[in-house]
């Protein structure tokens, strides 16, 4: 099928796209690769009155440096991420899930700033955000703001971003000491999307675990931490015992839903067996 | 209705489209480049796929309107004359197709693989062309097609310029006889 009729526009910079959405009447889309965007209007799922493309605004695209953090610019595309040397750096993990999405037509398309905002619950970057404790940069009418990522994900397929809103970029503060990561993700073979996934992030100190987070990808509506695994691992032995049993504590308070790929125990089962895998791998076990 | 102008397959057009129609449309039915196929309705099956400069994209997710300004190759402007691409060559070559429909998405994502990739291993090709989808041909003679495509456009045209030999697993698709007996019986 074809997308119903709709209104575009094409701004060049910020304000403009700005404006552009407040003109844009009752039912206005911002549009980045459209790899999502794009399927759900074929599909008439969405059937927008005007479209806002951000692929010619300036300044959103690529990675800098800021001191503490490195930014990553809303439109970067995932294979913009997949080759960004301050990203295989400072946060290897966000390459390493991006890896993971989808295939090298969609990663060439498909961008890091609109892979959050769409909140997919089986979408790989939502977890990963909230592991690295990344902030979003959002601007509207009324200015800038910014936003942690344990408030940025607020239901299914909603965020933060108000109407009239843009995402322009994503702040991953830089990991001081000896930090390892690993993102473990379990799909069928002819579907990227993530049944369940795991962003283990630790600091490993004396041979002990100083520091966890884990993100969890589709255990819920929106990506969640694991808490009661980060609480068991702070100070404990870097042994396979010791995560072992932490890990058995993932599922704890998640409440992932039933579908055709995984009944909801299941996915508690691979959510418990993935965090083990993720964060061994992480601690270098 | 909103004017683009577009180079496809090395000759410009400008056309007017609607902002709704999808690249591969406008390809198929503004410009007749019906070598480009629709496969389904979801982004996953890669039959659409072309590039767009210079990048492999699916057609269907990607408005002609996007296009506007931009070099699109399509498996019609791949070979030279009655040259074929090698790429093209090697599926022929090895079999790398039954029916054929997902053959020209195969191709346009197999070669932007070779780009980033010149000599990938079964699994790199395999993971490299995960968003095409084949029903007929269990990949594994597309493999083969792409690792020997690979190792020709490495070795320059005649397979022998630096030295490379295709790698071993590459040959003509005898040996998947076994895998489809009605053929081996008719040999
Ligand atoms: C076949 C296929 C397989 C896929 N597999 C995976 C997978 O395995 N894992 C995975 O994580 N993803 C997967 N994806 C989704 C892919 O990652 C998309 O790139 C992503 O979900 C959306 O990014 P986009 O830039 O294309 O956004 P768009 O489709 O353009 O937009 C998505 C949504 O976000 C909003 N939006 C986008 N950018 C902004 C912004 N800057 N400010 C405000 N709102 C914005 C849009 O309005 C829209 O609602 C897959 C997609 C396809 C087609
Ligand atoms: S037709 Fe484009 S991906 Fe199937
Ligand atoms: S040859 Fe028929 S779909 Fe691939």
């Amino acid at each position: 099928m074809i997308p119903a009729p709709f209104a575009y526009a094409r701004p060049t910079t910020v304000d403009e796209a700005l404006q552009a959405l407040a003109a844009g009447g009752e039912d206005v889309k911002v549009m980045a690769g459209g790899q999502s965007l794009i399927p759900v209007m074929r599909l008439r799922l969405a059937a927008p009155e005007t479209v806002v493309d951000l692929s010619k605004v300036e300044g959103l695209r690529g990675v800098r440096d800021d001191g503490d953090a490195i930014v990553i610019g809303a439109m970067t595309t995932h294979s913009d991420v997949l080759s960004d040397p301050l990203i295989a750096e400072h946060a290897p993990l966000i390459a390493e899930a991006t890896g993971t999405v989808a295939d090298r037509q969609v990663r060439h398309r498909g961008t890091f700033g609109g892979a959050l905002v769409h909140a997919d619950p089986a979408g790989d970057l939502p977890a990963v955000a909230l592991a690295l404790d990344a902030e979003f940069v959002v601007v509207g009418p009324s200015g800038q703001r910014t936003v942690p990522a344990s408030e940025f994900f607020v239901d299914y397929l909603t965020t933060a971003v108000g109407e009239g809103e843009l995402l322009v970029e994503v702040r991953v503060p830089k990991l001081a000491g000896e930090w390892g990561m690993r993102y473990e993700k379990f799909n069928r073979v002819a579907q990227a999307w993530s049944i369940v996934a795991v962003a283990a992030v630790v600091r490993r100190e004396n041979g002990r675990i100083a520091e966890a987070r884990i993100g969890l990808t589709n255990m819920g509506p929106t990506p969640l931490r694991a808490r009661a695994v980060e609480e068991a691992l702070a100070g404990a032995e870097a042994t396979p015992d010791a995560v072992g049993a932490a890990a058995a504590r993932a599922a704890e308070g998640t409440e992932p839903s039933s579908d055709l790929n995984a009944q909801a125990d299941y996915r508690q089962h691979l959510a418990t067996v993935l965090t083990r895998r993720a964060v061994s791998a992480a601690a270098g076990l | 209705m909103t004017p683009i102008t577009v180079r496809v397959d090395d000759a410009s057009y400008t056309d007017d489209v609607e902002p709704r129609t999808l690249l591969v449309h406008y390809l198929r039915e503004q410009l007749g480049k019906v070598g480009t196929v629709v496969g389904c309705d979801t982004s996953n099956c890669g039959a659409c796929t072309v590039h767009l400069d210079g990048e492999a994209v699916k057609s269907c997710t990607v408005l002609a309107i996007q296009a506007d300004g931009c070099e699109v190759t399509t498996i019609e402007g791949l070979a030279r004359g009655a040259e074929l691409h090698p790429v093209q060559k090697a599926f022929h070559e090895m079999h790398g197709l039954q029916c054929g429909y997902c053959t020209p998405g195969m191709i346009m994502a197999s070669i932007d693989l070779l780009k980033d990739n010149p000599d990938p291993s079964d699994d790199e090709v395999r993971e490299g062309i995960e968003g095409n989808l084949c029903r007929c041909t269990g990949y594994q003679n597309i493999v083969r097609a792409v690792r020997s495509a690979a190792a020709e456009m490495r070795g320059g045209s005649d397979g022998t310029g630096d030295g490379s030999v295709p790698p071993a697993s590459v040959s003509p698709a005898v040996v998947d006889t076994a895998a489809a007996p009605h053929v081996a019986a008719q040999s």
